[in-house]
């Protein structure tokens, strides 16, 4: 496979400055695939994918005959990150999340950047995601946001901006450490060539932060990944880092609250649990105190938590912080509480909430992507050049109705990287999630899923329409080389049972 | 461990088991046809007999042909205890668990059910695939082989060793009940060259021939009843398979060996004290098929048993404590 009628066009191309011409850092990768006898790298694509089947990394799909499974599309070039590019991006992304775990304790108790006017309180107190239920309430070590998964995209300019925090239930980890798996029992010697940092410690990275903010009576906690059940598209990526982490994996039926006191129900009768990693959102998760018709929650859940017996990861609230309109306002809040300039910017963000802000949307929907603020998925959503002037008509009235719930924002020219389509290697658009946890530090994983639209020149990313994902390559510089270890030995992730 | 998964945990090695005697009966059935004299009624029947889906299959089929059995146990999605249907509910079972199960045992099952699928849709049927059924239980044998050298041999391993154990202990006296009624029926070919060749079938199902033949020698219906259901010591007979279920029941709940604790321990624990102080003559003049049947519906109550005792949905009884977490 070679590059020779590869085109950058007027894109950010994460591996290529100009036709033939790779990046410093995509340098050893380019010249490994080209040297590759012909054939071989299709089939070490088609091998890749019969790995995914096999290890059973599928969802189903709808609407076609029992039975039928797919993989989620993945595609073996990786998308490659420098060590300086990294450094920056992991300085800017603990800043955010220090900065926005601490709008979410102070909304919640003294309020106090809503009196001094830097966030109006409207539009906190407004938010679906904010949740009167945890006012006062303190989480251990106060930490709220204890797994965030920030949305990230790299602009023509060749700067990257954040897209969106996903502060709730952040998913996906699990294709992160999957595909690397894939990758590296497919390119051992490029993995011994490029210095790629690793990202299997990352279940024992979220482990001993789940025991770090542990109540405090339990010096020895029982930690649980609790899930909505094997019915759920994430379900996989549940049962997967339960298993690498060690720890049980548990359906709201399994448990029950007593006394204030979460219990587990086992063969040999109930055992206590101390922390509670759930994916499931806060509205399902305690009929008693959220939504009264969820069946995947656990009943008095909220009470247990707030009395300090068990702690829940995310803390019940922090989605207020990733609400899109919320998000207009981080660099300020960066601001405010740190006292420092946000490192990795937004993207340029009109609030339709602010007079002028309004005035330049309704002017400008043409090139403007519109997003309301209780929405996700894409839905809610207009993309002015894409749209129909019907459309832009009928969304300038829904935006005029409720000017809070909405941001515009210019639409952005996603970078792209070589993919392999129908044979040959073309430019496809690609975003990028890191994963931060907050425990007893900020810790980046370095690396993420790069999330890329396989479809050409579309922008949509999300696995339902069409996209697909890549490893992610965050290469070391010299120190993280000695610090990591990193002697060019792929070390395989550790798997099987239980410890 | 939790109940939900110990409940799975069990299931999933019952359905493989249960996938894999399947392909038992129907494959040596297959083989015996091939030698079986011009104008013999085909036995097609006995078979769906053997799974106890009898009423089901001739409301769906009607008359038994070896077309239509064929399909029912291997591949009618309707049929629960058709193969394909067996190993989906052991891979949605084993999908619930995977983080219990060790990753080796999930990518068996997943390639086993991949196989069976691709199987089911490749045209010309299983015609076109010679080894089939070798196939299936090469993969069943391959999963609990896996089971054995990748699972920590603690509570969940014994949960998973009990179902298996239970479900054969039941297949193995199905086939016999089932074959022994049949050969018996047949009185003018009894001693005749084909009424061998029968009898070798019924070892062949429970892959016992040749040991069989090491320990026995000579084939007689009376030997291979007691081998098939009071050897301690071959892993496909009644007796040995009680026996390791009541090993691993008393494993998981650690009450010693000659007690019991609850309802399942008591009733296995009967019943191998039954098989071993019976012998074979003792068998055949209670009626093979009398003996069998109450055997059934004991191991029924087992597995009910089992369901109660570890698996049902309770709530706390207030004011006890609950019991400290296992140490992780």
């Amino acid at each position: 496979m070679n590059f020779a009628s590869y085109e950058v066009d007027e894109f950010y191309d994460e591996m290529l400055m100009e036709p033939m011409a790779a990046r410093p850092c995509a340098h050893h990768l380019m010249q490994s695939i080209q040297t590759l006898p012909p054939g071989e790298f299709e089939r070490r694509q088609a091998a890749a994918e019969q790995a995914l089947m096999q290890m059973g990394i599928t969802f189903n799909v709808y609407g076609e005959e029992a039975g039928v499974e797919k993989i989620f599309p993945f595609d073996i070039v990786p998308r490659i990150v420098s060590a300086a590019e990294w450094g920056r991006l992991e300085r800017g992304l603990k800043q955010r999340i220090e900065a926005l775990n601490l709008f979410i304790n102070d909304v919640y108790h003294e309020q106090r950047i809503l009196k001094d006017g830097v966030v109006p309180r409207e539009i906190v107190l407004t938010a679906k995601s904010y949740r009167r239920q945890v006012v006062g309430w303190n989480p251990p070590h106060g930490i709220w946001c204890h797994i965030t998964g920030t949305d990230l995209v790299r602009h023509r300019d060749g700067q990257f901006y954040v897209l969106e925090d996903n502060l709730r239930c952040p998913s996906g980890v699990s294709y992160v450490l999957q595909n690397r798996q894939v990758m590296k029992s497919l390119f051992p010697k490029v993995f011994t060539a490029s210095k790629v940092r690793p990202v299997d410690n990352y279940p024992l990275k979220l482990r001993d932060m789940l025991e770090f903010v542990a109540p405090a009576h339990a010096p020895k906690p029982h930690v649980v990944l609790l899930t909505p059940g094997s019915y759920n598209s994430a379900y996989f990526e549940h049962s997967f880092l339960a298993q690498q982490m060690g720890v049980e994996l548990v359906e709201g039926r399994d448990l029950v609250v007593e006394d204030g006191q979460v219990l587990m129900r086992t063969t040999k009768g109930f055992e206590r649990v101390d922390v509670i990693y759930r994916r499931i959102d806060d509205d399902f998760l305690d009929p008693k105190c959220f939504r009264a018709d969820s069946f995947l929650g656990v009943p008095g859940l909220m009470e247990a938590c707030q009395a300090g017996n068990v702690a829940l990861a995310n803390a019940p609230g922090s989605g207020v912080a990733d609400d899109k309109v919320v998000y207009a306002y981080v660099p300020r809040i960066v601001k405010y509480y740190l006292g420092e300039e946000i490192l990795v910017p937004n993207v340029p963000t009109h609030i339709c909430a602010e007079e002028a802000g309004l005035r330049y949307a309704l002017e400008h929907l043409e090139e403007l992507v519109v997003k309301a603020a209780n929405e996700s998925g894409g839905y809610g959503m207009l993309v002015g050049p894409h749209s129909t002037k019907a459309q832009r008509a009928e969304f300038a009235e829904k935006i005029k109705a409720d000017p809070r719930n909405y941001i515009a924002q210019p639409t952005l020219a996603l970078s792209r990287v070589p993919t392999i389509c129908a044979g040959r290697l073309e430019g496809r658009h690609v975003d990028l999630r890191p994963y931060i946890l907050y425990g007893k530090e900020i810790f980046v994983l370095p690396g993420g899923l790069t999330r890329v639209a396989l479809k050409k020149g579309s922008l949509v990313v999300n696995s339902s329409q069409g996209g697909g994902s890549k490893d992610t390559w965050v290469l070391a510089d010299s120190e993280a080389v000695e610090r990591e270890g990193l002697d060019g030995h792929a070390v395989p992730l550790s798997r099987g049972g239980r410890s | 461990m939790l109940s939900r998964v110990a409940d799975s945990v069990y299931w999933t090695s019952r359905y493989i088991e249960r996938a894999e005697n399947v392909a038992r009966f129907v494959d040596v059935n297959i083989q015996l046809l091939l030698d079986a004299p011009e104008g013999q009624d085909q036995q097609w029947e006995p078979l769906v007999a053997i799974t106890g889906d009898h009423e089901e299959f001739a409301r769906r089929y009607g008359a038994a042909a070896e077309s239509s059995v064929i399909e029912f146990l291997t591949f009618d999605q309707e049929n629960p205890n058709s193969i394909l249907s067996c190993v989906r509910a052991a891979r949605e079972n084993a999908r619930s668990v995977r983080e219990i199960i060790s990753s080796e045992m999930w990518l068996q099952l997943n390639r086993f059910y991949l196989m069976l699928n691709a199987a089911a849709r490749q045209p010309g049927g299983l015609d076109r695939r010679e080894g089939f059924y070798d196939e299936v239980k090469q993969a069943s044998h391959l999963f609990s082989g896996v089971t054995d050298a990748t699972m920590t041999h603690s509570e969940a391993w014994h949960f998973s060793r009990l179902g298996r154990m239970v479900e054969r202990a039941d297949k193995t006296s199905r086939i016999l009940d089932v074959k022994y009624f049949l050969l018996l029926r047949s009185a003018e070919e009894v001693g005749t060259a084909f009424d061998g060749v029968q009898w070798i079938a019924v070892l062949r199902s429970a892959s016992a021939f040749e040991m069989y033949r090491q320990r026995h020698g000579r084939i007689t219906p009376r030997g291979v009843v007691e081998f098939l259901t009071l050897d301690r010591e071959f892993p496909r007979a009644i007796q040995f398979c009680l026996m390791a279920a009541r090993d691993s029941l008393h494993a998981i709940s650690g009450t010693p060996m000659g007690t019991f604790r609850h309802a399942p321990e008591k009733l296995l624990g009967q019943l191998c004290s039954d098989l071993s102080f019976t012998d074979v003559d003792e068998v055949v003049q209670h009626g093979l098929h009398e003996y069998l049947d109450e055997l059934q519906t004991k191991l029924n109550q087992v597995g009910q048993g089992i369901a109660e005792t570890f698996f049902a949905f309770r709530t706390p009884e207030p004011g006890k404590k609950p019991i400290p977490a296992a140490l992780q």
